[in-house]
């Protein structure tokens, strides 16, 4: 197998590489050739290796491919542990990536930087799948700074636009802000352990936890509570959860298919894969737990709403993320990483899925982006029609699709965890996810019914040239559209309750709600039986009726809504006004800091009193002094024989 | 009678003139010349009166040295004055200030 995995890691990075470097040589369609068949290679290697792992009873593979430098017993080196978590990671990553790549033949067939994106997104292939398949925290590292490089680049890719800069450099800027934390905990992991090595991290955890760390005076804190939350932080900044999600709504500037497949199916995920990685470690600090529960919470409910007044069609499915994402921290926060990971999956799916139908919805409409200029395109697109509203019901959770199992699982665990206690916690983690049910109804089938439904509210031109999508782009939204919708019928037995992680995620006994779950499911079909007497599901329905009702039974009611909710929408609006914090308040703040330590700092006081100072002082008691150098012989003299008296005299006197 | 005070005497009158000579002149160059002479005259004159007073020849023999040395001086002198002449075309003193700072 060993052969397999460098294989899967390596054959996009080296399509990505002829594509980069020689893409004028080989022309377009070589690009995508060679970029589009060893993604599939990886993602045919990956099933390989995810049926040898599941089917064929193989067992978890842990080892070094290559040591890069041993430094006073730390070694560093490029190794995979392969289990089942990473194999099920790495077919998510291969095989949306591969969809996307298809889609973007189609997306992109006009675009001058053509070969340069078929670069990026095999390299990102790369990147993504060193960051699961690492066995040691460097690696990770390397992964995840590298992901954020490909993501800067892609968000930027239409480098001639002012937005798209400024959307990259602010995503560049927040993830950095969250990868310091990030190194700070590896930085943590190292000072404990003196290892990277996951597994010998892992195998001292309980030593870790035993030990405390002081830091801001004298308060001692648990050592795996410092630790996890900078972990964490990290996760905070590459998921995109409150408050450090502000760069992914603006990402949303690249082009489509990368926001579906970085910026919606994987890339994001990557935070809540390593929390889900870590778990030895943060289930161990109950308190790291709280806070991711309630950062996630906080994401979820809170982002949602923003969905709602969004007119972007790719922002309002930036939102949703933003959402889901967070639906997917709070099951980490209550221990439920399993189900974590089948969100995470099943969310991979359909929300790529809607990504590349609002990308088709774009192709169509010219790039044609705000929502209230659509209307009526569902006699347009079939296709895109179809496959947008399996992707909206499995977002919205409806029963027997994909979403519906793994968020429907994750509420469930939500509501059973009392560990946290029946605090305020519980109650914020439950409420907001039980409400973001129906708000995520809402704002999903808003966008549903406001694109493919109503009136065309499009220009005459635009309207003559509406047609479905050629096949390269319709191909992928059908080939997602499947696992969609019935993945999560044949997973969610094995994945969330049948022991498919093993060993790769570990649970304390008093945290696990989903072996306390387990006990009571049977089937399928009796899971979605249970869920009917559930507040979730009925949430759900309300919130994509009331869309219909505000948007197309009484389409005039959202605009009187809005005028008498006027601060409450101001607030949305300006998203909680997050942007201002950050850019005017930090960002303004750091700069007028920099600024005044310019001008009086350094230009008044080192340049002004200190350097020029003193040189101006010296030159003006020098300016005095030469007064005294007349050059006249007669003045030399007679300070030489004044002096020789005065000498004299003195000579005398001592005498 | 006349002793040794009146050889120091004299000997001071010249050299405290000669220093007069040295600060008051402003105008020619070979004045000055002539006062650093002048002072060296002077010491001469002590050495010459202390040697009698003493009955010690040596300061006799020092003022030949003073003497030859006084000589070349002013041979040195001369030169580097007729150097500045060439130069600049003047040795008046208050002309003479390039070092001024």
């Amino acid at each position: 197998m060993h052969s397999y995995h460098l294989t899967i890691v390596l054959a996009p990075l080296a399509a990505a590489i002829v594509a980069g470097l020689f893409g004028r040589q080989i022309g377009r369609a070589a690009a995508h050739w060679i970029t589009v068949l060893a993604v599939g290679l990886s993602c045919v290697l990956s099933l390989i290796v995810f049926k040898h792992l599941y089917f064929d009873g193989g067992v978890a593979e842990n080892y070094s491919v290559y040591t890069w430098a041993v430094s006073d017993g730390l070694r560093m080196e490029v190794g995979f542990l392969i289990d089942r978590l990473t194999a099920l990671m790495m077919v998510v990553v291969t095989f949306v990536s591969l969809m996307v790549h298809i889609y973007t033949i189609g997306y992109m067939r006009d675009d001058p930087g053509y070969q340069r994106f078929f670069s990026f997104i095999s390299l990102f292939t790369f990147a993504m799948l060193m960051l699961v398949m690492a066995n040691n925290f460097l690696q990770l590292f390397f992964g995840w700074e590298a992901v954020g490089l490909v993501s800067y680049l892609l968000i930027g890719f239409w480098f001639k636009k002012e937005t798209a800069i400024f959307a990259n450099l602010k995503a560049f800027l927040v993830n950095r802000v969250g990868d310091f934390g990030f190194i700070l905990g590896i930085a943590g992991v190292v000072l404990f352990t003196n290892s990277l090595d996951y597994q010998t991290v892992f195998a001292s955890a309980d030593n870790i936890a035993a030990q405390s760390i002081t830091i801001f005076g004298d308060t001692a804190w648990n050592a795996m509570t410092v630790i996890c939350i900078c972990l964490f932080i990290g996760a905070m900044g590459k998921s995109a959860q409150a408050p450090l999600h502000v760069w992914l709504p603006d990402s949303m500037e690249g082009p489509t298919p990368i926001s579906a497949l970085i910026h919606a199916a994987t890339m994001v995920t990557a935070g809540i894969f390593m929390v889900a990685r870590m778990s030895p470690l943060f289930e161990l600090s109950e308190t790291a737990l709280a806070v991711v529960l309630t950062i996630g919470a906080v994401t979820a409910f809170f982002m949602g709403l923003l969905g709602i007044v969004q007119n972007d069609i790719k922002r309002v499915v930036a939102y949703s993320t933003l959402s889901q994402l967070g639906y997917m921290t709070v099951a980490l926060g209550v221990s439920a990483y399993s189900a974590a990971i089948f969100h995470l999956m099943t969310h991979a799916f359909f929300k790529a899925l809607l990504f590349l139908a609002a990308g088709s919805v774009i192709i169509a409409m010219h790039h044609e982006q705000d929502i209230r200029k659509m209307g009526g395109l569902r006699k347009y697109m079939p296709i895109t029609y179809w496959t947008s509203l399996i992707g909206t019901l499995a977002l919205i959770g409806f029963p027997g699709s994909s979403g519906f199992f793994s968020k429907d699982a994750l509420i469930e665990a939500v509501k059973e965890s009392h560990w946290h206690g029946q605090g305020m916690i519980y109650w914020i983690a439950y409420l907001s996810v039980l409400l973001g049910v129906f708000v995520t109804a809402l704002y999903s089938f808003r966008m549903f019914f406001l694109v493919f439904h109503g009136k065309e509210r499009m220009d005459k031109k635009t309207k003559s040239h509406l047609h479905e999508s050629p096949w390269v782009v319709t191909a992928p939204l059908i080939l997602l559209a499947i696992p969609s919708a019935i993945i999560g019928w044949f997973t969610i037995g094995p994945i969330l309750f049948g022991d498919y992680f093993g060993g790769s995620i570990q649970v304390l006994a008093g945290h696990d709600v989903l072996s306390g779950m387990g006990t009571r499911f049977t089937s399928s079909a009796a899971f979605i039986g249970h869920a009917l007497t559930q507040p979730a599901v009925w949430l759900a329905v309300s919130g994509a009726i009331t869309a219909w009702i505000l948007y197309l039974y009484r389409p005039e009611i959202p605009g009187r809504l809005r005028d008498k909710l006027s601060p409450l929408y101001t607030l949305l609006d300006r998203k909680y006004y997050f942007d201002e914090l950050w850019i005017k308040g930090f960002a303004g703040g750091g700069r007028r800091i920099g600024s005044l330590l310019w001008r009086k700092g350094d230009e008044f006081l080192i340049d002004g009193l200190m350097v020029n100072g003193t040189a101006n002082s010296v030159r003006r008691l020098a300016g005095v002094m030469r007064q005294l150098q007349t050059g006249y012989l007669y003045h030399y003299a007679f300070a030489m024989i004044f002096a020789l008296a005065l000498f004299l005299a003195w000579l005398l006197w001592l005498s | 009678m006349i002793g040794l005070q009146h050889y120091l005497t004299i000997s001071a009158v010249l050299f405290a003139m000669s220093v007069a000579g040295i600060f008051i002149n402003r105008r020619n160059l070979i004045l000055l010349l002539m006062c650093i002479e002048l002072m060296l005259l002077a010491v001469n004159f002590n050495f010459i009166a202390f040697s009698r007073h003493l009955g010690d020849e040596t300061g006799q023999v020092f003022v030949f040295f003073i003497l030859t040395v006084a000589a070349a001086e002013a041979a040195i002198g001369l030169a580097i004055l007729v150097v500045l002449f060439r130069n600049q075309r003047s040795i008046n003193v208050q002309e003479l200030d390039s070092m001024k700072g």
